[in-house]
This record gives structure tokens, sequence and C-alpha cells, in this order.
């Protein structure tokens, strides 16, 4: 237990450190999205009797939850690659649960920072999304599924380079295809079903019900919560492929 | 306190230890020293847990590093050869992330962070970032940190390496101490001096085996006490003598261009493997 907190608050200081440049990060993306597709192309859209920002917001929530939390991927790489902390890590007496456990937490922290800002410039630009308790539980998920993943990528990687590699083939596509600006329910249905698979879709959708004030399906969230399982368990045991 | 028997560890086709066995006794400060490449710091990886051995075993004060490596780890502090402090927090938060993750309670962090800024000469930095400080105290903060969950075994490599020659003598002086408090020391090193200076047994290394290991007046005696270096045709070569008056008639007798000095390290190095320390 002591060792998991160990390895939270070290990112969590980290992230505290460099606080004002890390929000003001943080604002960049979700700001140009709600302005460009929000506000300014999207102003005369609307999807079903939502206006096309009601949609949006929660599509950069469910974006925001995945892109932030799956960042500490490149918190995890500096720390190896560069400063070599991560040899105090290995060479301390902690399981590899608790470094999974503890850098997943801080991946998930840097989320729930994330989507606050996302919301907020929602507000400020007239979006009234309901966020209840299946809106909050299916941020967690798919934050806390992205952050094991991106434990796991960081140990399995062999230089930063392969880590932004693989941040441009997984993480960008979903983030556009993942059901953040569109409905997937337009798309034909060979596509609708491979796109449908990606943990962002489920997300999306779960996410955006709540935020409409409907009751979500149960489908999404266990979906999330099996892929969460599946990226913690690859996690742990990608730890000890870190050691050479 | 430490005992490894039949190390054996390879990185694809390069074997970077080859069926090492030594023994390191307690309260003893110990040299590893070879080149770059003989192997020094995998075994100081292979023992921290840092990397897998292939075959081999290897016990820290009795306990098996592969069958119970939390264990193990917990006897032991590390230096590494790299700057491996979080430049992002300050002496302060690395010293306390350092004891949580060695399980000390909060008083207890509290003490021995206290008590080892102290000890290095730090305590007035307390509150600075690391990426502020200059090499030499990023080293001495590397010190107090390795100590700070009281370890009975500290392993040091290449503690000194890219130190300016003021800088390295002071943390000589810290390892000394250290190691008068008990510490077991396993130091690695390709600096000669440093070997000669610090340890009470030194083994050499090359090509990842095991050379010769002893005292380094054991080391430097089965050569002699003093040797003449001759350059002749652009190559050099050194000669061995029992005492001053043998090597200064060798000198007087040769055609010139003799230097005469006390044998070190190197030389019992060179002797054993072919091959100087510093290549």
């Amino acid at each position: 237990m002591s060792a998991f907190w160990a390895i939270y608050l070290r990112e969590a200081l980290i992230m505290k450190h460099r606080l004002l440049r890390q929000l003001g990060g943080m604002c960049v993306s979700p700001l140009l999205y709600t302005v460009t597709f929000g506000c300014a192309l999207g102003g005369a859209v609307t999807i079903g009797d939502k206006s096309y920002l009601d949609f949006l917001i929660p599509g950069l929530v469910a974006m925001a939850s995945m892109t932030q939390s799956f960042s500490i991927a490149g918190e995890i790489n500096v720390a190896r690659f560069y400063f070599h902390a991560f040899e105090e890590f290995q060479a301390a007496p902690i399981s590899r649960l608790s470094f999974v456990m503890g850098e997943s937490l801080a991946g998930l922290t840097r989320a729930l920072v994330a989507i606050c800002i996302v919301l907020a410039l929602g507000f400020l630009f007239g979006a009234r999304p309901h966020v209840g308790i299946y809106f909050i539980v299916a941020v967690l998920l798919n934050g806390w599924a992205f952050a094991c993943l991106a434990v796991a990528m960081a140990m399995i990687v062999k230089s930063h380079a392969d880590q932004s590699l693989l941040t441009s083939f997984i993480i960008t596509p979903m983030a556009f295809l993942g059901g953040t600006f569109f409905p997937l329910d337009g798309l034909p249905a060979w596509a609708r079903s491979i796109l449908q698979v990606l943990p962002l879709s489920h997300a999306s959708k779960a996410i955006r019900a709540d935020a409409f004030g409907e009751s979500p399906e149960l489908w999404p969230f266990l979906a999330l919560a099996g892929a969460g399982i599946v990226f913690f368990v690859l996690a742990v045991s990608a730890v000890s492929r870190a050691r050479d | 306190m430490i005992l490894i028997d039949n190390l054996r560890k390879s990185y694809g086709h390069t074997l970077a230890l080859d069926n090492l066995s030594l023994k390191v006794a307690p309260g003893e400060l110990f040299a590893f020293l070879g080149p770059n490449g003989a192997g020094k710091s995998t075994t100081i990886r292979v023992l921290n847990g840092l990397s897998f051995m292939d075959s081999g075993e290897a016990y820290i004060a009795g306990v098996n590093i592969a069958q119970d490596p939390l264990k193990a780890k917990r006897l032991c502090g590390m230096v590494a050869q790299s700057a491996n402090l979080d430049k992002e927090l300050t002496v302060w938060e690395n010293l306390d992330i350092h004891g949580r993750l060695y399980g000390l309670s909060r008083s207890e962090r509290r003490a021995s962070a206290e008590e080892f800024l102290a000890y290095v000469e730090m305590s007035d930095r307390a509150d600075h970032f690391v990426k502020t400080l200059s090499g030499g105290l990023q080293r001495r903060l590397m010190i107090a940190r390795a100590l700070i969950h009281r370890p009975t075994l500290l392993f040091l490599d290449e503690p000194t390496v890219g130190l300016d020659a003021a800088i390295r003598r002071r943390v000589w002086s810290l390892v000394k101490k250290v190691n008068q408090k008990g510490v077991t020391i396993f130091l690695t090193t390709h600096y000669i001096e440093e070997a000669e200076f610090l340890a009470d047994r030194v083994a050499f290394i090359h090509e990842g085996k095991l050379v010769r290991e002893g005292t380094p007046r054991e080391l430097m005696d089965s050569l002699g006490a003093w040797a003449v270096d001759w350059y002749e045709d652009g190559t050099s070569r050194a000669d061995f003598f029992p005492d001053r008056e043998s090597a200064t008639a060798s000198i007087q007798s040769g055609r010139g261009g003799g230097v005469l000095r006390r044998v070190n390290l190197e030389d019992a190095f060179l002797s054993l493997t072919g091959h100087k320390v510093l290549q």
C-alpha cells in the first residue's frame, strides 16, 4: 500500500510543480475543438434533437479522459529513458502490482482534471450536459483502462520514439473515430462494426447517454471494465519486460 | 554479505557475465575494477533486480535474490552510475518518496531524511529542486537517498564518474564514512586510484570473468614495489622491481628514458589481462 501510494504521490508532485503549464496544455485541444467544431462549423448542425455542441462535449470528455490518462506513458518514458528514475522503482522492494496501480491512478487523476476543463469550456460556450453517476463511472472506467494501456505500452517500448509512434497509430485515430465528433450510426455497417469495438466508442456512447439525461445501456460499461482488466493484466506482466 | 555462484548473463549474443563467482564479507569495502564493458555494472544490475540472470545463484545476507527478491532489495541501497534522481522534485521530496518505497513510517522518513541530509552536508538544500543542483551535489544526494532506509549493503556503481577531482575526493570521504558505520560497500569503478584509496579488497573483472581478487597491496605486491616505465619506438613497457635500489640501477644501466614510479593496480590488471583498465 505504501509503495503504491509512493508511486502515485511522485507523479502527483510532478504534476503539482507543473500545474499551470499542464492546465494550459490541457485547455488547448478542447478549446480548439469546441470553437471550430462545436461553435463555428457545427453551429447550424443538429444531431437528433440536440445541438452539435451538446453532442460534441460528451465526446470531448471521452476523448480527453483517454488522451490525458494515456499521456502518463510519456511521463513514465521520460523517467525511464531520460532521467533513469525508473531504475529507482526497479531496485526498490515494490511489487509490479503497486507500480501499475500507482501509475494508472496518476493517469486517471490527469484524466479527471482534463474533463473538468472540458466541462468548464463547454459550460462557457453554452453546453449543459447532465453529469450523473453513469457519466462519472464511464469516465473513470475509460480513464483507468487507457492509463493501464499506457503503463503497458511504456514498459514494452524500447525508446521514447516508439512511444510517439504508438500514440500516432493507436490514440490519434481512436480519438477521431471513437464517436467523439460524429455519431457512428451514420456509417456503413462494416465501418460501424469495426469502430464500435474501440473502447473509446463505448466510452462516448455511455458518457453521451448520461449527458443527454438518458439511461445508458449496460454493455458499454462492461466492455470498458473488460478492456481495463485486460490492459491492467497486460501492464502488470509488462513491468517485468522492462528489465533486461 | 554477498555470495555469487556461477552467475551468467548475456545480452543477445554478447556474454556480459561468464560464470562469475565471488564473495564479499560483511562490513567490507569491496571494489570491482575493470574497463568499460567488463561486466561491472551488469553484476550490480543483476544483484539489484534491474536485470535478469541467465543462470547461477546470488545471495545477499543469505537471501536468494531470485527466490525472494523483495526481501533482498530491502537490505540494499543503490547509487546508480547515472544521476537517476527525480529532477523535477525537490531534494526533500526525493528522499521522502524513497522512504515511502521502502515502507518507512512518516516519523522514520523525517528522521532519516534529516539525518542523512546532514550527513552529506546538504541540510540547507532540502527545498531546492534537484535540477538546480550541481553534479557533485546530486551524487551526494543519491548517496543520502540510498541510505535513507538504513541498508546493510550499499552498491555504488561508478560513483565518481564525471566528477572533478576535488568533488571526487569528497565523495570518497563520504564513502569511507558510510563504510565505517558498518555498511558493506560494493563499489564498481574504472578509476585505479579510487579502488586503491577506498577498497579493503579488489576484484579484477575482464570480459565478464573474474580475473583475480585480493587486497590492493597483495595484487600490487605480486609484481613488486617499484616500476620503471620505458618509452621506446613509440611504445611503452614497464619493468617491476622488489625495491627502489634495483629499479634505480635498472634505469642507470639502460639507454635512458626510464621513469621510476610505484607499482599500481593498473600494472596488476595489465599483467593479468594484457589490457589497461582505462582504455
